[in-house]
């Protein structure tokens, strides 16, 4: 709710205002009434945004038209739905209502929003929408959820406060205080120096902030179309991930974390395509499991990818001339489904790539590396910044990968659109004989692995 | 040993046109030319050795220009496989990169001011991932008009969701 943001900023504005004038002699009574019509026309415009704005199901199309002055309608092909999310800012969520916002796979237009319903009446609604997506009738429930986990909140702040940059910025605050402390240093010295560190420190602290809101009381469930996480302090979000969009899976474990036996997995999502239409399609980050423990992690990984196990290979011994600092924590493999390498030596960070989402791969030798007979190889994937890469390996290895990975990648992608052809010609059928699709047989799901007693789990429902 | 040079068991490898390297020679020597222009007063009012020093220099520098960008120019190569386009250059970073023909989001022919006046146009691919770098400079404005339809068209047949 834009406008609920800039209503609330609006409000404490004008109430600092009051504040201050209040203190000062005499308020003036024209001001207040100034202020009070800004404050109703901010609440009128939203009022008529909210009321403009209209939706229906056409056959087998959702359309959304929102706009008073500017008509803007989305039509949305209810067989290209990929997830229908449930978003509760904060204002809405104080009004206890809620908004339904609906992703497509491909296509231009980004999401379409249905802004802003009672929260019963958005979950029915996004039941239905879902039953129509999958050919179903109207009326059929929402897919079941099983409930996997939920972070407990402390463990999310301390795990935030153990991080690189949290630390970072707090050593040099601790040193000039001690400085100060110790009289080594006067107070007008630091001057300048000092309102920088401050800025600084207010810079982390807030990212951080921001972070914990984000990912404040974090549940993780899981759905046969997808996984479900919920997260959110002022906001509260209900999103689904299918686990067709994810592009890369990435596990994080700083140095700090490691005596507890944290790590961070994050996944990387195909985002929608701008609407200037010639920009590639943008990569999302999404975290999945914003501070778990390496079986939670993996037992997460194991759904997402169910293939993942690979052995992984060190460079040869002569890449330490080339990485003297690196060297020891590089290790990348690969097998039929998926590439997966680790590197990093603070923040060691292991990246899963399935060969099915690769987007190109490349070759690089690089002169130090052509005299010590290395080459590099490297999967792109979507989004900037990720890949897997087989650093400095041996040169008939790194001729090895070049000439079968393409192949490889090849094969899974066929497999992929193989999957998921057959999905959509499920759903096809199904709406023409008006019977529900016949679902491929699901594998009996995996049991949890054993949680740290900390962490609370919701039975598991039915 | 590296497989851009192997070819990759019998794909033919086709290079940009030649007029590529003529219009990398023309710049290298326009640059030498200007820089010599640009030192010409302060080294000629300088007394001593610096004037037998600093245009030899200039001229071995040159002569080392063209050379690298006749090696570079001969670095560049481009090969059109059943599912993938392979795009290799580089002298002393060589680089090699494969993009299947299914991930092409967008093919970009652009000229610049120098590649306009010798007739020249470089296709760019560019897929979802951002660090996708597949270019290949200096073809013949027909060579790249071909190329692009014929990604174009592999592209849309070979489109794999993302």
């Amino acid at each position: 709710m834009r406008i609920g943001r800039a209503f609330l900023g609006l409000l404490a504005l004008l109430a600092a205002q009051k504040v201050s004038t209040s203190r000062s002699s005499g308020s003036s009574g024209q001001g207040d009434v100034v202020d009070l019509v800004i404050v109703g026309v901010v609440l009128v415009l939203a009022l008529i945004s909210w009321y403009v704005t209209t939706w229906r199901v056409d056959g087998d199309t959702l359309q959304v038209a929102s706009g008073l002055i500017r008509r803007n309608t989305v039509r949305v092909p209810l067989a290209r739905v990929q997830a229908v999310d449930l978003v509760e800012p904060l204002l809405a969520r104080i009004l206890g209502l809620a908004e339904v916002r609906v992703r497509t796979a491909g296509g231009s237009g980004g999401d379409a929003r249905l802004q802003y319903l009672k929260l019963e009446h958005a979950h029915s609604v996004r039941a239905s929408l879902l039953a129509m997506a999958h050919g179903l009738p109207d009326s059929t429930p929402p897919p079941p959820e099983r409930s996997l986990f939920r972070i407990s909140n402390r463990r999310l702040v301390v795990s935030m406060a153990l991080t690189g940059a949290a630390v970072g910025s707090l050593l040099p605050l601790a040193a000039v205080l001690s400085l100060l402390a110790a009289g080594v240093v006067t107070p007008a010295a630091i001057g300048l120096a000092g309102g920088t560190l401050l800025l600084d420190i207010f810079a982390v602290v807030s990212r951080m902030v921001r972070r914990v809101a984000e990912e404040w009381g974090f549940e993780t469930a899981e759905a046969p179309d997808g996984l479900r996480i919920r997260s959110g302090f002022a906001s509260r979000v209900a999103e689904t991930i299918p686990y067709g969009r994810v592009q890369a899976v990435r596990m994080l474990e700083p140095l700090l974390w490691r005596p507890f036996g944290w790590c961070r997995l994050e996944l990387h999502l195909a985002g929608a395509v701008h609407r200037g239409h010639d920009q590639p399609r943008s990569a999302i980050r999404r975290a999945l499991l914003p501070v778990g423990s390496r079986a939670e992690a993996e037992w997460l990984i194991g759904r997402i990818l169910p293939d993942h196990q690979v052995t992984l290979t060190p460079p040869p011994k002569r890449a330490l001339v080339r990485a003297p600092f690196s060297y020891h924590f590089l290790a990348a493999g690969r097998n039929r489904s998926c590439a997966v390498s680790v590197s990093g030596r603070v923040r060691k960070l292991t990246e899963w790539v399935p060969l099915g989402k690769v987007q190109s791969i490349r070759y690089v030798q690089g002169p130090i590396e052509r005299a010590l007979d290395l080459a590099s190889v490297q999967l792109d994937v979507a989004g900037r910044r990720t890949s897997v890469r087989w650093w400095h390996r041996a040169a008939p290895e790194a001729d090895e990968l070049i000439a079968a990975l393409p192949a490889e990648c090849q094969a899974a992608r066929d497999h992929d659109s193989d999957l998921s052809r057959q999905a959509t010609a499920r759903v096809a059928a199904a709406r023409l004989s008006g019977s529900p699709p016949s679902s491929p047989p699901q594998p009996t799901p995996a049991p949890l692995p054993e949680l740290h007693p900390r962490v609370s789990r919701y039975p598991p429902t039915a | 040993m590296d497989p851009s040079r192997s070819g990759a068991g019998g794909d033919s490898w086709l290079s940009p046109s030649p007029r590529l390297l003529t219009m990398r020679r023309v710049e290298i020597a326009v640059a030498t030319i200007v820089v010599a222009l640009a030192v010409l007063v302060p080294v000629t009012s300088a007394a001593g050795v610096i004037p037998l020093i600093v245009y030899p220099a200039l001229a071995i520098a040159g002569v080392i220009g063209e050379f690298i960008a006749g090696r570079r120019y001969r670095s560049w190569g481009y090969c059109e496989r059943s599912r993938d386009l392979l795009v290799r250059r580089g002298v002393l970073m060589k680089r090699l990169t494969v993009v299947p023909y299914g991930r092409m989001q967008l093919v970009d022919v652009t000229a610049g001011a120098a590649e306009r006046v010798f007739g020249l146009a470089t296709i760019k691919l560019h897929t979802a991932a951002s660090t996708t770098d597949a270019r290949i400079p200096g073809l013949r404005p027909d060579e790249a008009t071909r190329l692009r339809d014929q990604l174009a068209a592999l592209g849309e047949a070979q489109a794999a969701g993302v």
